[in-house]
């Protein structure tokens, strides 16, 4: 019990940690901010109005889930950089040597990183609100958690890449190969019905498809597949990502 | 008549378990990068309550042994014990037992200095009840209370390397193994440093482990030095035992016409090392025999008597000289490429 117990404050060490730095670094801060107004307002505004309506919402309104799920996917990822950073001198070692297992280390690392992740979430969400996307309470809190999901899995994905490599270069190099495919091939810009078959079957197999999916029904009422299914599939992704990012952190 | 008794029993016992006494062992310790052999069949043997030094250039493998033993790195063959706990199969019995100061800075720069110390608090499970009361307790010994809410980054090389003294120790560590303590650091404030390091090994009767390549550090701070070349030992004693073996005071010499077997057969000349064109001769009680010594060297160009170093030590077993300047960048260089 006395061992359970320490974990948790284990993880809550590694956690604070991180949230206390994501709060003073505010380079971090502002352009997490920053750069999904831009997507929202320049790029869904700006094609919106050469674009006909999509299922009865403006265009921009229809990017609006798949624009959230985006940023929270891209500052997921990216946190795993910060590993590389972290070993590059001796900071991670003073959390590795600790009595504590390398699953909470892990755990602590994913919950901070779905912090930094979430700020920008939240954020979205009530620009949302002014953008004219219809939202309830009960939306809102659904759509808090399945971006939450999200973040978890793709902190985790950012995790593994970065505790196996041991360059920032290397990292962006990697990282790039999974983002971009993983955002374009998600469903996140355009209806996933009536794509060529090629294209079908890569956002079929793409997890991404599935959280931006949700993200449209609960917001949208817009599904492609039901949400339950969507839901299953991004939480089964999520835990083999964090399997995988445990056996990466005990092999450090 | 005398009682013996009593004493005669303390040393029976000391001596059935003298395992306990030795709190670090390495039995043929041993580590490969590849085809690089950082460590090389180690043996080795701390006692409890020492100050104990691994002194060798860069590249030794002081750091991958000091790794090994905090349980950072698995070896590739042989054994160890730390407090007794064997250091792959008890790794978490190992890592509640030792306090770390690792070479290069460890501390978050964007944290506080009581940040930093609240975080190990919690990683490193000390009782909730004494946390508080503990932090101030180490800000104390290394002189930090009126710094410790500043954040990390407006603290001096030095400031920061006392604060992971204190945080070294924290958790009340039975082994405090220290890498490099004042690499990079000025001259002042690395005597600064060593103060703190004895004076919290008293006060918390600590066996500390340290690595270093600065001779003074090794001279004055630790009871016993291993010198250190290509991951094996070299030499195994207290500073004052290794340089009186073989150095005492050395005397450089310089001398066209070489006979140095004559030189080496004198009884007084306890080693011969050449190096540059240079002779350097260890001898007991220079100042006694330098009249002599010049009898049989003959015309000379230049003759220099000091009393020896572990450099000196060190020249003696390796035929090379640890410098400084083969160190790694210094301490705030490295800082800065982060
Ligand atoms: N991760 C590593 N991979 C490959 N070689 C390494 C690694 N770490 C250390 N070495 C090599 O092992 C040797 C000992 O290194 P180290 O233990 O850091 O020495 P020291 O701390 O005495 O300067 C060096 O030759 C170094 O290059
Ligand atoms: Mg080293």
């Amino acid at each position: 019990m006395s061992n359970f117990f320490s974990e948790i404050e284990g993880i809550y060490a590694v956690w604070l940690r991180e949230a206390k730095i994501y709060v003073r670094e505010k380079e971090r801060l502002i352009s997490s901010v920053i750069s999904p107004l831009l997507w929202i307002f320049a790029f869904g505004a700006g094609v919106g109005s050469a674009v006909n309506d999509i299922s009865g919402y403006s265009y921009q309104i229809f990017i609006y889930p798949g624009i959230a799920v985006m940023s929270v996917l891209f500052t997921s990822l990216f946190y795993g950089v910060y590993i590389i950073w972290d070993r590059k001198l001796d900071f991670l070692k003073e959390v590795l040597v600790a009595p504590v297992s390398r699953a909470s280390v892990f755990a602590g690392k994913v919950l901070g990183g779905a912090t930094d992740a979430m700020v920008q979430g939240i954020f979205l969400l009530i620009i949302g609100l002014f953008i004219g996307v219809p939202m309830t309470p009960l939306v809102l809190i659904q759509a808090f958690f399945m971006l939450l999901l999200i973040s978890i899995a793709m902190v985790s994905i950012g995790l593994v890449i970065g505790a196996n490599l041991n360059s920032p270069e290397g990292f962006s190099l990697v990282i790039n190969f999974v983002m971009w495919p993983m955002f374009f091939f998600s469903g996140a810009l355009f209806p996933v019905g009536n794509l060529p078959s090629w294209l079908e079957g890569a956002t079929y197999v793409n997890p991404l498809t599935y959280g931006v999916d949700a993200m449209r029904g609960i917001i949208l009422g817009i599904n492609h597949f039901p949400i339950y299914y969507d839901a299953a599939i991004m939480l089964l992704f999520a835990l083999l990502a964090m399997g995988a990012g445990v056996l990466s952190f005990r092999r450090m | 008549m005398r009682a013996p008794k009593i004493i005669d029993s303390i040393r029976f016992l000391s001596f059935t378990f003298i395992f306990d006494i030795m709190v670090i062992k390495t039995e043929g310790l041993t580590k490969k990068y590849g085809k690089i052999t950082a460590v090389e069949g180690l043996n080795l043997e701390v006692e409890e309550g020492e100050i104990f030094g691994l002194l060798g250039p860069n590249g030794a493998g002081k750091t991958t042994l000091i790794s090994m033993l905090c349980t950072i790195l698995k070896p590739t063959s042989g054994r160890a014990w730390v407090n007794g706990f064997d250091i792959v199969k008890e790794s978490g019995k190992v890592r509640k037992s030792i306090g770390i100061v690792f070479q290069q800075p460890s501390v978050d720069d964007l944290l506080t200095g009581r940040e930093n110390l609240a975080m190990h608090n919690l990683l490193f499970g000390v009782p909730r009840s004494i946390r508080k009361q503990r932090i101030d307790e180490v800000l104390s010994i290394v002189n930090l209370e009126k710094r410790a809410d500043d954040l990390v980054n407006t603290y001096s090389g030095g400031m920061r390397r006392r604060l992971e003294l204190a945080r070294g120790i924290m958790h009340h560590p039975k082994i405090l193994f220290l890498d490099e303590p004042t690499l990079g650091l000025d001259p002042q404030t690395r005597e600064h440093i060593w103060a703190y390091i004895s004076d919290l090994a008293e006060k918390e009767c600590m066996t500390v482990m340290l690595t270093t390549h600065y001779m003074e550090e090794a001279e004055q701070l630790c009871d016993r030095v291993a010198i250190i070349d290509y991951g094996k030992i070299v030499a195994l004693d207290s500073p004052e035992t290794l340089k009186n073996k073989i150095a005492g005071d050395v005397v450089k010499i310089k001398q066209k016409v070489r006979d140095i077997e004559t030189i080496k057969n004198l009884d007084y000349v306890k080693g011969v090392q050449e190096k540059d064109g240079l002779l350097y001769l260890s001898i007991k009680d220079a100042s006694k025999h330098l009249q002599d010594l010049l009898t049989h060297t003959g015309p000379i160009d230049f003759v220099e008597v000091r009393s020896g170093t572990l450099n000196d030590v060190f020249l003696y077993y390796t035929g090379r000289e640890i410098r400084e300047s083969e160190a790694e960048g210094g301490f705030w260089e490295r800082m800065m490429k982060r």
